[in-house]
């Protein structure tokens, strides 16, 4: 028997998504993906998946939900965050807490809550066996603006029922005992290009010199940035070329844009430079009025730093162990459990 | 006496040069401008880049003047992949008649098409004469993007030739046939879009369920047919029931 998540509260934005759509560019397709590659892959670990399992993202708070059909495996991760489990027991309803970082065991008729994402606007939320939605051009992404991928193409609404993948999850749950930190420094490393000599000196001075804000147009597509305005010595228009995912388009305003997962395939803007794929995820957990800077590197450094990134994901997901006694249950429910093995299911029966 | 072209006088690095395009992609540029010849040598390009199979290349994506690689890092890195693909031969541009030539079915003017009198004012010409211009026109697919499904048609008269409206629409119907500059299209999907709507057609463009999933393909011809509102209607029709097969005419 297969496992369903029936949705009782959506969240602001909550969407399938996996490592992304590739292959479709040239027919105008986005890749789509999580905004958060690294809480992709680090929430996929968590339970036992592949690296590009399909998952929900959940943008600034989670949704809340049931299990239905079986019992789910679940684990957080890109966020700090409060997940309650709330199960039907003897004397009534109860309800237990738990951090993100960590896997955890939901009997079926569980009640799950996911509260307001902290330290970063895009978490991931995976489930043991992925979520089993049908592969569009080889991804199970949520195209938002296209309408096809995960469900329907569209956010999880309430009354929504998010089959889970088979594949039951074997052996005890496993937490990250030293979570990244999410702290954000304010930079992003960019390649500059392709279109930098669309800008005067001055102009990308201006933009590697000066500090921007996240506006209130933030979505998947692209991150509006507030500041200064960057001086053309051109024109904002160009003949449109291919995009990038990290492409920083400037329009007529001046004013950059960070082109994030579900940006355009082409666009006829100049693009002054490119976050560098090691920076996306972080680019990706931004949300309004936070600041930044721009610093530049050479494609070389970018491609080492990206392979220092793959270093530190394999580091962490080699650092995964056992979950240990969580501080919140109660000593009857500790004495019930496997400490050993560290097998705590939410919800065991006292 | 006819000089002997240089063995590498097509070789790519000679003809494009390469800009950076972060640490995951890189851009093969070829020139500025919207030119078939240009256009020509970046879908060329690609092809020989997909036959190639260099290790580590993700997906290409051609546009006018420029083709954008995407690599993988962890497998490749870009001054290699530049450093190869800059010895590839792309011969002679040819800038063939397309092999085929799509029909589009459209309604011009009215609701379907609410910039059509705009247009015909701006341009100085009366609305039929711009519906006759347009239609009369052999379009090629330069590009597809933007969105899933649409092509870039070019290229446009030059008497048709306008700027992009001034403030995009927030809804522009899925179905609206459009211009803007040397270009035309049609908007597969409702979408936010800053072209002057002409006309409608209610031909599919996208079907995320077909490989490949777009109806055009680079290179293809296009040619749009005025029709009425009852031919219109009963075309949206055959479309819904899924038993219209899109015109073709016989290209060369």
């Amino acid at each position: 028997m297969s496992a369903r998540l029936l949705v009782t509260q959506p969240g602001p934005q909550t969407t399938v998504q996996d490592l992304g759509r590739v292959g479709a560019q040239a027919y105008g397709v986005p890749v789509c993906g999580a905004l958060d590659m690294v809480a992709l892959r680090l929430a996929n670990a968590l339970v036992g998946n592949e690296p590009g399992a399909a998952a929900l993202e959940c943008r600034l708070i989670g949704p809340a939900f049931t299990v239905e059909g079986g019992p789910v495996r679940l684990a957080l991760a890109g966020a700090e965050a409060t997940i309650q489990v709330t199960c039907e027991v003897a004397r009534g309803d109860e309800t237990r807490s738990y951090p993100a970082w960590r896997a955890i065991d939901v009997p079926e008729g569980a009640g799950v809550r996911i509260g307001t994402l902290r330290g970063s606007g895009a978490a991931v939320l995976a489930v043991a066996g992925g979520f089993d939605v049908p592969v569009v051009l080889n991804s199970r992404a949520t195209d938002l603006k296209g309408g096809f991928g995960g469900l329907g193409g569209r956010a999880l609404t309430a009354g929504d029922r998010l089959p889970v993948g088979t594949g039951a999850p074997e052996g005890p749950c496993l937490e990250l005992p030293r979570p990244p930190s999410l702290a954000f420094d304010g930079m992003l490393r960019v390649v500059p290009g392709p279109q930098d000599d669309a800008f005067t000196q001055d102009g990308l001075a201006t933009f590697l010199g000066s500090t921007y804000r996240v506006s209130r147009e933030a979505d998947r597509m692209g991150i509006r940035l507030e500041g200064a305005p960057l001086a053309f010595h051109t024109s904002a228009d160009i003949t449109s070329d291919g995009i990038a995912t990290g492409a920083i388009q400037v329009p007529g305003s001046g004013l950059p844009i960070v082109l994030l997962a579900d940006h355009q395939t082409v666009g006829g803007y100049a693009k002054i430079a490119t976050v560098i794929s090691a920076d996306l995820p972080r680019a990706g957990r931004l949300t309004p009025g936070a600041e930044l800077r721009f610093r530049a590197v050479s494609v070389t450094e970018a491609e080492e730093a990206r392979r220092a990134l793959e270093r530190e994901i394999a580091a962490l997901v080699a650092s995964l162990t056992p979950v240990r006694a969580a501080a919140e249950i109660d000593l009857a429910a500790l004495y019930a459990t496997n400490l050993i093995s560290g097998v705590v299911t939410a919800c065991d029966p006292e | 006496m006819v000089a002997t072209p240089s063995p590498d006088q097509n070789r790519l690095g000679r003809l494009a040069r390469f800009l950076g395009v972060g640490d995951t992609a890189f851009a093969i540029e070829f020139g500025t401008g919207i030119d078939p010849v240009l256009n020509a040598r970046v879908h060329r390009a690609a092809a020989l880049i997909r036959e190639a199979t260099f290790p580590g290349v993700v997906e290409t994506v051609p546009s006018f003047r420029s083709l954008l690689v995407h690599y993988d890092p962890l497998a490749t890195g870009a001054a290699a992949l530049q450093e190869a693909m800059a010895g590839l031969d792309l011969g002679e541009a040819v800038v063939s008649a397309p092999e085929r030539v799509w029909v589009i079915p459209t309604l011009y003017g009215g609701e379907a098409g609410p910039d059509l009198d705009e247009v015909a004012r701006a341009t100085g010409l009366s609305p039929a004469e711009v519906v006759a211009r347009h239609a009369d026109t052999l379009f090629r697919v330069y590009v597809q993007g933007f969105l899933p499904g649409f092509a870039y048609l070019g290229v446009l008269p030059p008497e048709l030739e306008l700027p992009r409206l001034t403030t995009p629409r927030v809804r522009v119907p899925a179905g609206s046939v459009a211009i803007a500059q040397r270009m035309s299209g049609v908007y597969p999907v409702e979408s936010p879009g800053g072209w002057r709507l002409i006309g409608n057609t209610p031909l599919r463009f996208f079907d995320h369920a077909m490989t490949p999933p777009t109806l055009f393909a680079p290179g293809d011809g296009v040619r749009f047919r005025p029709v009425e509102a009852g031919e219109h209607a009963a075309i949206r029709a055959a479309v819904a029931r899924g038993d219209y097969a899109p015109e073709q005419e016989a290209g060369r």
